[in-house]
């Protein structure tokens, strides 16, 4: 006890907190940007099923052609990361909303929404779409340079930039998000389509055309996500699964349909992502947030957020 | 049981027996595949087709019954019939938690919960890969696959002996179905499938049934994958991955959901499709979400469920 120093009792407990700390700061640094990546993907999955009650097995799919496109586009467009970041922003979303709207049309439609025979025919355009992109894109991962190369210094390491940008953005694609639906008339006509069907026939809504637009929108917007997200990660013809999965878990546990649920169980998700990832491995934090879910199941069948079906 | 139901299912076994003596060797192996895989669908139908629940999780107990026999055989040192046993005891009691769990969720969410419990499984098994290592699998060595049924030697690798051991398994599958379905239990479920309210007004207890079902269904699956681990001597990660979760829903609905005979008769037509399919093109997967598709837009009753509805309305 000789060399204690007085007011600093436990000088060894402090040093391992202080090395403990940089690493902890970067676990929960690089949680956020999980959180935000998952919130954003799972928002299209969450509003499609939200509103037309059918869950969407090909959104990773989605996910996976938007961040091809931002790659094709990147090597198409000339004058830097930058300009082909901005130009995939823009084409990638289009392509997928098209290819989106053509599956509503042509499949969603037809089955009557059914939602059994959706979960089926959206995981036999998930085969489609992935085959599809292994057959012209190929199998190899392609990576995609970022718009800009800030590294954020830290006293103790540098972060990127463009991660941090990727969460600011997705507050304010949340947060668009959340405007559309809560304070303008398409978000009224929406909660009245997913509110009840039936009577918002009868009031003249066009409950068809809200449904196209809003399967198409889920996919335009997981585009978009992609196209943000493709720089931090690679683009690859199998990426599309866990975006899927993941977007599944914090869906369930936030609650089906509920978007605030979804962002709120993305941000606790993402969190322990970050963390567990860290200190063990990523595919222990994948196990944990399946078995999260199953409590959630137990205890809360519809969800943190969710409201029971009517 | 009428006599036509009897006729039509023994005849489909004695074909499946006479035709080791006709087709070639090659043949012989794919059949014997078909064959076990199809005892997987037979249960898959009795969640899907009859109870009206579709699980996109069934992998998790293929690979259960997969995992329990290769690893009872190559560590625990039983036998393969002794191994076989422990697997299903190993599928019963993991689709009885899964089923208690899953089951509290219905509709779609059951669906995407099924999907998420297989696919940490999946990454259980990865996760533990100095035990199931992982991608390249567990091979079974042939001194293992040797073993003594009622005094007589047995060899697992002999393919004559195996397409016959996946015979009887398959024969005992389909007839186990049968009862199943025509019995009260196979009635309840079927009434659950068309109106849960209604059967639970009634006075059934509908979880109970539906556990019953899972369970089933889950068993099956587990029995399958143990049959499939020590027949073919190997068993690996793949074979626990969401494609085999989709494949005993691909079969049944395209033989014809709620037939006992339709997923075999799915897998075999799927198996021949997609060995037409390799033929011109690698991407067989492809072909897989083609007839997904194709079949819930203009088929959604497959090949027996249509001939039932038009012609034989006797099918079980």
């Amino acid at each position: 006890m000789a060399g204690l120093r007085p007011g600093h009792p436990f000088p060894s407990c402090t040093a391992s907190l202080l090395a403990f700390f940089p690493h902890l700061l970067l676990a929960l640094l690089e949680g956020t940007v999980a959180a935000a990546v998952l919130a954003l993907s799972a928002l299209g999955l969450s509003l499609v099923f939200g509103v037309m009650r059918v869950v969407n097995v090909a959104h990773g799919e989605f996910f996976m052609l938007g961040a091809m496109l931002a790659w094709w586009v990147a090597k198409m467009v000339p004058g830097g990361p930058a300009m082909g970041f901005v130009a995939a922003l823009i084409v990638a979303p289009l392509l997928v909303g098209a290819l989106a709207f053509v599956t509503e049309r042509l499949l969603l439609r037809r089955i009557k929404y059914d939602p059994e025979a959706t979960i089926v025919a959206t995981i036999g355009l998930m085969f489609v779409i992935q085959q599809l992109a292994l057959s012209v894109f190929g199998a190899d991962a392609k990576a995609v340079s970022a718009p800009f190369t800030y590294r954020i210094a830290l006293p103790w390491f540098g972060f990127s930039g463009y991660k941090l940008f990727v969460v600011v953005a997705s507050i304010f694609i949340l947060l668009a998000v959340w405007w559309v639906l809560a304070k303008t008339k398409w978000g009224l006509v929406m909660r009245v389509t997913q509110f009840d069907r039936e009577t918002a026939t009868a009031f003249g809504i066009p409950v068809n055309q809200v449904y196209s637009a809003v399967f198409v929108a889920g996919a335009a917007l997981v585009a978009v996500a992609a196209v943000l997200i493709v720089p931090i990660q690679q683009a690859h013809y199998l990426m599309g699964l866990d975006p899927l999965l993941m977007s599944f878990i914090v869906v369930i546990i936030g609650g089906l349909g509920s978007i605030k649920g979804s962002v709120i169980a993305a941000v606790i998700i993402g969190l322990a992502d970050g963390v567990i990832s860290m200190f063990f491995s990523p595919t222990l934090a994948s196990i944990i947030a399946t078995l999260a879910v199953a409590l959630v199941l137990v205890f809360r069948p519809q969800g943190l957020f969710g409201v029971e079906p009517r | 049981m009428t006599a036509r139901i009897v006729l039509l299912h023994g005849a489909m076994i004695l074909a499946l027996f006479v035709a080791q003596f006709v087709v070639s060797d090659y043949a012989v192996l794919t059949i014997t595949r078909i064959m076990v895989l199809a005892i997987y669908a037979t249960g898959y139908n009795i969640l899907f087709g009859y109870a009206g629940l579709l699980s996109l999780g069934h992998a998790m107990f293929f690979a259960t019954g997969l995992y329990a026999a290769a690893l009872g055989v190559t560590r625990l040192g039983l036998a393969a019939p002794e191994a076989l046993l422990f697997a299903l005891v190993c599928g019963i009691v993991v689709s009885f938690i899964i089923g208690l769990i899953a089951l509290r969720a219905t509709g779609v969410a059951f669906m995407i919960v099924t999907l998420m419990f297989s696919q940490a499984a999946f990454l259980t098994i990865l996760y533990f890969g100095d035990i199931t290592r992982g991608d390249e699998g567990i091979v079974i060595k042939d001194d293992q696959r040797v073993f003594s049924l009622l005094g007589t030697p047995m060899n697992l690798a002999d393919p004559v002996l195996r397409y016959n051991i996946a015979l009887a398994f398959l024969a005992v599958a389909i007839v186990l179905c049968l009862i199943v379905v025509r019995s009260k239990i196979g009635h309840v479920l079927v009434a659950i499938r068309e109106n849960e309210n209604r059967t639970a007004m009634l006075g059934y207890d509908v979880k109970r049934y539906k556990l019953i079902a899972f369970v089933l269904s889950g068993s099956f699956a587990a029995f399958a994958g143990a049959a499939y681990a020590l027949l073919f001597a190997y068993a690996g990660s793949t074979l626990a991955s969401i494609q085999y979760s989709i494949n005993p829903l691909l079969w049944t609905l395209l033989g014809g959901a709620a037939t006992v005979l339709g997923p075999v008769l799915g897998t075999a037509m799927m198996f021949l499709l997609v060995d037409f399919a390799s033929s011109f093109t690698s991407a067989s997967l492809l072909f897989v979400g083609v007839v997904l598709i194709l079949l819930v837009l203009f088929f959604p009753k497959g090949i027996l469920g249509t001939i039932r509805q038009r012609w034989w309305r006797w099918l079980p």
